[in-house]
């Protein structure tokens, strides 16, 4: 069945704008992203050089030594803006708060086995500070970086891990209540266990060139903390031993991984796919963050899984090798 | 320990910070001044960044749902603004030339915004100022995104919107509101917020944000209308959290006063003179008004300004110095800035003319002292000159301010007749102003102004030319040659109102649409 609105019918005068045009192939029907994204960022003609870091402009494409001709050519799978972002986390959002809702009505907290609880909050609250960490590096990363291909989805993906950093605190603040924070911040701060990953946080804060913190951060720590922690520890160990309602309270995390993987992998593709030299640089980047990061969780993974945690560790190091080699790298 | 004993009810305060500042640590691996170092080199000292009240504790969970809400209601509208040809519903053709000024203008200043804000809210030692920022940071870009989505469809049918992003960076009057915004950015964290959360959210925006968006729905704008009315939330905010910023800054030492009061003086001048855009605006390009600019500034600034820098007072804050000159100033800002761009109707990115009889009528009754005696004997005259067929069209290059970047159009405070100039010396270059005020933030920071790439004197160094452009060709036209620079479309672009593209199609459109 077909009806036939009649409409007036005026021709347009262009389709976009010419930042778009000019990224797109020529003026021709955009996307939401497109608009919201292409050539968004100033690139000319800056009037002050910033007193905080004069030795570059506003916006300078030299604040990493990556290179590439069109800071553009960084594109999201997702085609995020602000707009399907925020409405993409509100249903999600709404899922976990079912799911935080079911934990604590049905008395799921109290009915976990003691000893998988303390090992899960041992585990898992420390962390949060670590996804705090996470949201520092990419607002750097959007504050220093370069176009907004780029710059853009990192402050999406700071907010995330802030939300992410407070659902590990709604989890602790659920299972235990206020001074199991302070006891994982205790933990964080001087547990030898947790000193190897703190160490590379803290070293990550005064990176200075933003895409080798990119690296540091979203591909290398979160790619072997995300499979390791959410996969392996919590999804498969603790839910299979009692502690499903562990994996509920984190569902988010593994969801926004597989997500964001994705995204992250596109850039790291781009960018090694522009040279040689930026394909050697950033596999030099990922060789030492690697290797520092999984000496860093070995004794994190320790806390849940004890004699298997190298085993675990190596798994997941495999698997981002393999991840790595894909997307051009040598490691 | 007890695990269990500690589970207990927690209050809303209490909850916020673990949610929040409690996340945050000291490092000792690497020093917390590395880790943070831009907050020390202003002078401003920060004894306890735990003295922070959040302004509003709001969570990422609340955040996403309310945010997510909103944006679905808004890409409603615009979906149904475009499907339905909204923009034959606006008042006039001439009303769209004030979206041309929006997204050439201020759009782009909402993106700066977010990188802004993304760079402070990362510097902050203080771990809940920098939630408050990161959360600014990303509704400016949502401002940025969101007016790309909505002039969008505008963008399809009218001149003067194609290329804003070129132009921004580049045409003569549009470095008036890049070099504001790059003067706060380039300026350190303290200064920022001062500047863009304080006397641009705090004081200003009822001046600036607030004259478009009711302008979009006395004019029939539909869908900039539901833009502003969702940001409307956002704005407040931002309002809420610049006066937090205030606060907290002048009750951590005494020693802080002098330097915010410093920052309030130059930046309530730095966005007041922005404002002049936004004055004529109001009171030459808005086919059906709102108010004029000087009720505006009336209730606006001497009001409700007036009102927070009593509050202030306790602090040792006394109003910015530029204030009275302000208020002396409202009987002439618009009808100067109008008048300027009429005249430079050749170059500037927007259509312009004389206002009509009605109009004029208007003006009359809100500027009993100033409009018939001195501004509406100019625009008769042009008016007359035109109608002959000979629409005055000033072809040289006017000299600029060099803080403000505005040209040199404003009267002397005291004399309304008499074109006001200042001048600094510094190492033997000769530096013009428009005002003392403009002088005066230049004679505390030269170093800085000197570097202002004033489009004027990027044209006169031959750095406004595409390349392979020959200057000593016999025939050569330097304004026609800035402008293909600029990628103007000459003739549709710019020129008067009356004959333009725009004109037409909104005729002939509304004609068929009828």
């Amino acid at each position: 069945m077909h009806i036939d609105l009649k409409t007036v019918k005026i021709n347009p005068l262009r389709q976009t704008f010419a930042n778009v045009a000019t990224r797109i192939g020529g003026d021709k029907a955009a996307s939401r992203y497109q608009e919201a994204t292409l050539g968004l960022q100033p690139d000319a003609n800056f009037h002050y050089r910033p007193t905080w870091d004069p030795g570059y402009e506003l916006f300078d494409p030299a604040r990493t030594a990556i290179k590439m001709k069109d800071w553009y050519a960084f594109k999201d799978p997702r085609q995020f803006y602000y707009g399907n972002w925020t409405m993409t986390r509100a249903r999600q959002q709404d899922a976990m708060e079912s799911n935080f809702d079911f934990v604590e009505s049905r008395g799921l907290d109290a009915a976990l086995p003691a000893e998988l609880k303390r090992t899960a909050l041992n585990l898992l609250l420390p962390l949060r500070h670590v996804a705090w960490g996470a949201n520092m590096n990419n607002f750097s990363i959007c504050a220093y970086g370069y176009g907004t291909a780029i710059t853009a989805p990192c402050s999406f993906h700071a907010m995330d891990q802030l939300g992410i950093a407070q659902y590990i605190t709604r989890l602790g603040l659920l299972l235990v209540g206020p001074d199991a924070l302070d006891a994982a911040k205790q933990a964080w701060l001087k547990l030898p266990e947790w000193q190897g990953l703190r160490h590379y946080v803290e070293d990550s804060f005064v990176e200075k060139d933003w895409f080798s913190l990119f690296v540091a951060q979203n591909f290398v720590l979160d790619g072997l903390l995300y499979p390791l922690i959410y996969d392996r520890i919590v999804d498969d160990h603790l839910a299979m031993n009692g502690g499903s309602a562990i994996a509920m309270l984190t569902a988010f995390m593994s969801e926004w991984n597989a997500e964001v993987t994705k995204w992250i992998d596109a850039q790291i593709k781009t960018a090694a796919a522009e040279s040689a030299e930026n394909r050697e640089l950033i596999s030099s980047w990922v060789r030492a963050y690697r290797d520092r990061v999984a000496a860093a969780l070995l004794p994190i993974a320790g806390i849940a899984l004890g004699d298997v945690a190298q085993e675990a560790v190596d798994e997941v190091l495999g698997q981002f090798n393999t991840r790595a080699a894909k997307l051009g790298l040598s490691v | 320990m007890d695990m269990e004993a500690s589970k207990k009810k927690l209050g809303l305060k209490e909850r916020y910070n673990h949610l929040t500042r409690g996340l945050d640590w000291e490092t000792s691996y690497q020093p917390m001044e590395k880790v943070y170092p831009y907050t020390r080199y202003e002078g401003i000292k920060i004894h306890d960044w735990d003295k922070w009240e959040d302004p509003f504790r709001l969570t990422m969970d609340a955040y996403w749902k309310y945010q997510g809400e909103k944006e679905k209601k808004l890409y409603a509208i615009i979906d149904a603004f475009a499907q339905n040809n909204g923009h034959l519903g606006v008042s006039d053709a001439r009303y769209i030339n004030t979206l041309k000024l929006f997204i050439q203008g201020v759009s782009p200043l909402e993106y700066m915004a977010h990188r802004g804000f993304a760079h402070v809210g990362r510097q902050f030692d203080g771990a809940s100022a920098r939630v408050a920022c990161q959360m600014q940071s990303v509704d400016e870009l949502r401002h940025a995104q969101t007016q790309m989505h909505t002039v969008s469809n505008y963008n399809k049918y009218y001149n003067g919107m194609h290329n804003w992003r070129h132009w921004h960076d580049r045409v003569w009057y549009l470095s008036v509101p890049k070099s504001f915004f790059d003067d706060a950015m380039s300026a350190g964290p303290f200064e920022y917020v001062v500047a863009i959360s304080f006397a641009f959210e705090y004081v200003l925006t009822n001046l600036l944000f607030v004259p478009f968006m009711s302008g979009a729905a006395y004019n029939g704008d539909m869908g900039t209308v539901t833009f502003g009315f969702s940001a409307q939330s956002d704005e407040s905010r931002h309002m809420t959290l610049g006066l937090e910023i205030i606060k907290f800054i002048l009750e951590q030492d005494p020693a802080n006063v002098p330097i915010v009061q410093r920052w309030m003086d130059k930046w309530f001048w730095r966005g007041y003179k922005v404002l002049t855009l936004v004055s004529m605006m109001m009171d030459y390009m808005l086919p059906k008004k709102v108010m004029s600019w000087k009720e505006a500034w009336e209730i606006y600034g001497e009001q409700n300004g007036g009102a927070l820098f009593n509050d202030l007072a306790r602090y040792g804050i006394r109003k910015p110095k530029g204030w009275e000159q302000a208020t002396i100033e409202k009987d002439h800002l618009s009808h100067q800035a109008w008048a300027t761009f009429y005249n430079y109707g050749a170059a500037a990115l927007f259509h312009t003319w004389t206002p009509t009889e009605q109009d004029k009528d208007w003006l009359s009754e809100k500027y009993p002292a100033s409009f018939d005696k001195l501004y509406r004997p100019r625009f008769e005259h042009w008016e007359e000159q035109a109608k002959q067929g000979k629409r005055f069209y000033n072809t040289t290059l006017p000299m600029l301010c060099t803080t403000c970047q505005i040209p040199m159009l404003f009267t002397e405070p005291t004399d309304p007749t008499k074109i006001c100039y200042r001048e600094s010396d510094y190492k033997e270059e000769k530096y013009h102003f428009c005002s003392d005020h403009c002088k005066e933030i230049f004679d505390h920071e030269p170093e800085k102004y000197v570097q202002s790439w004033l489009p004027v004197h990027q044209i006169y160094q031959g750095n406004c030319f595409n390349p392979g452009v020959d200057p000593t060709a016999p025939d050569f036209d330097p304004l026609r040659a800035v402008l293909d620079f600029y990628k103007m479309n000459f003739g549709r672009d710019n020129f008067d109102f009356e004959g333009s593209e725009d004109q037409k199609n909104f005729a002939q459109w509304h004609g068929e649409g009828a």
